[in-house]
């Protein structure tokens, strides 16, 4: 098996785990609410309600597709395609399991290990508020503006504190910016949110944000912008919108997990490495990564069903006045320990 | 053979991206022509293996300068209608100064030497120790110089900030 033919079919993969977790991300977020707030939730399509993504997704096809009359055509549709590709692109650099083994030849189970890795993914995210911006200018309505207004500088100030926050732990590796090497150098328990507290903290924040769900959903809050940046989008065009928000959530959970909480390592990976096959053991690290991805997509959902929406100028106060000055302070004292204790 | 299809490809849609970004007729459509013209050019920075680079590029252009160009395009709304008129003075100004520009810059071409392009001999060249450690070593003094530009650029947008809101 070639190397090419080996990546196309991970590409392949991912793709579709990516788009099937986050249709069923929205099943269990309304199971989960309804958990939450002493509900059933959804339970008439199929058993337990299972077929309810399905039934969602055949809704938003056959709904009426409505372009308004005085938008930008061409900038409204590519508004939410542009928003979905940036929220696919960022898996390509999450390694998501010791590599593969077939006829004594090693495979990565990782699409692109650039050099470069997290920066890519902060490239990747920085971009995805141009779907938000040109779908909410293009669609001529001073809601969806304002929606995209608030999305774009909201995103730009959490970005610089998360930027910040993956400084702290791009010190404690050593000298590579590659997702591969920073999961590689958290073996067994040895995970960067016992060394970097805070900056595990600070970037979950900033993912929140960065990922427009609860308490920083501002962009869409309804009670005083309509939907936000998508008023005026209808059918499959506002399924592209709400789904790329779920893949952002699993790609988010994705990049945590892998920063922070060791990817797929676990303890006793070395063990199993010794006594079973190869492909068995990165079948077994990716189950345990994919573990750690669904509970912070449980996350997500749990604090979006337990803490209020924050005020705009609180959210902006928290990003300029308290997120980014922990941050520089967490770098500068991650950086003297290293300087004075050594690793 | 196929890196030189690839640097033709991605010089043609420099240019093709440069040329629309000037001759597009909404301000909204030069911004995101200008955005492509970016990632072109972060591709050329990838085909001389300057990784780093081509990231840096992106994020800080496409993904902050961009966005604040778009920001302030989509609030003031710009549209043909709106458009000022210029006058034909204004006009004939503008066609001088941008003549003159390019005979500069043609000047400044003819009498380059254009050496044959010699492929890095390592395919690390653009990796971000390398650049770290010449930036830290060799370009030191350059490189702190900039950053006390920069705090002095964003001091000072904050005092003008300030002034305005005393008034």
């Amino acid at each position: 098996m070639s190397v090419l033919l080996f990546k196309v079919i991970l590409i392949v993969l991912i793709f579709l785990i990516s788009l099937g977790l986050a249709a069923y991300a929205t099943y269990g977020e309304r199971k989960v609410a309804a958990f939450l707030q002493d509900r059933i939730g959804p339970d008439r399509a199929g058993p337990f309600g299972l077929l309810q993504p399905i039934a969602d997704g055949v809704k938003m096809f056959l709904k009426e597709e409505i372009i308004p009359t005085v938008s930008d055509k061409f900038l409204f549709i590519l508004g939410p395609s542009l928003f979905m590709v940036t929220a696919l692109m960022t898996s390509a650099v999450i390694p998501w399991g010791t590599p593969m083994e077939f006829g004594g030849v090693s495979y990565p189970l990782q699409v692109a290990d650039i050099n470069i890795g997290i920066l890519y993914v902060l490239g990747v995210v920085s971009l995805g508020i141009y779907g938000i911006m040109l779908g909410g200018w293009s669609s001529n309505n001073k809601y969806a503006l304002l929606g995209a207004i608030r999305a774009s500088s909201q995103m730009i100030s959490y970005e610089l504190a998360m930027g910040m926050s993956v400084i702290a732990v791009l010190l404690m590796t050593d000298g590579s910016l590659s997702l591969n090497v920073i999961v590689e150098g958290q073996k067994g328990l040895n995970w960067n949110v016992f060394y970097q507290p805070v900056a595990a903290l600070i970037f979950i924040i900033t993912a929140f944000a960065e990922c427009n769900r609860t308490p920083f959903d501002l962009p869409e809050s309804e009670s005083e912008l309509i939907g936000g940046y998508h008023t005026e989008y209808s059918s499959m065009k506002l399924g592209l919108y709400l789904f790329a928000e779920y893949v952002n959530m699993f790609i988010s959970s994705a990049v945590i997990s892998s920063l922070f909480f060791g990817g797929y390592n676990f303890p006793g990976l070395e063990y199993l490495q010794t006594v079973l096959p190869t492909n068995l053991v990165s079948l077994i690290s990716f189950g345990v990564f994919f573990g750690k991805i669904l509970f912070f997509i449980f996350f997500f959902m749990w604090v979006r069903w337990t803490i209020p929406r924050f005020r705009y100028d609180q959210l902006m106060r928290l990003g300029w006045q308290v997120l980014m000055p922990l941050a520089i302070i967490n770098v500068l004292i991650t950086g003297a320990v290293i300087t004075f204790f050594g690793n | 053979m196929t890196s030189d299809i690839v640097f033709f490809l991605l010089a043609a849609v420099s240019v093709f991206t440069a040329l629309m970004v000037v001759f597009s007729k909404s301000p909204i459509y030069s911004v995101m022509w200008l955005i492509a013209c970016f990632f072109s050019i972060a591709g050329h920075y990838v085909m001389l293996n300057a990784q780093f680079l081509a990231i840096v590029h992106i994020i800080v252009y496409a993904g902050a300068i961009m966005v604040l160009m778009l920001f302030t395009v989509m609030l003031l709304n710009l549209n043909k209608e709106s458009e000022p008129h210029k006058s034909i003075f204004t006009k004939a100004t503008a066609v001088i100064t941008g003549g003159m520009l390019f005979l500069v810059l043609l000047a400044a071409m003819r009498s380059t030497q254009l050496g044959a392009y010699e492929a890095p001999v390592t395919t690390d060249v653009g990796f971000v120790q390398k650049v770290g450690m010449k930036l830290f070593t060799d370009y030191m003094l350059p490189f702190e110089m900039t950053s006390v530009l920069f705090i002095a650029a964003m001091i000072g947008s904050v005092v003008l900030a300030k002034k305005e809101r005393n008034l």
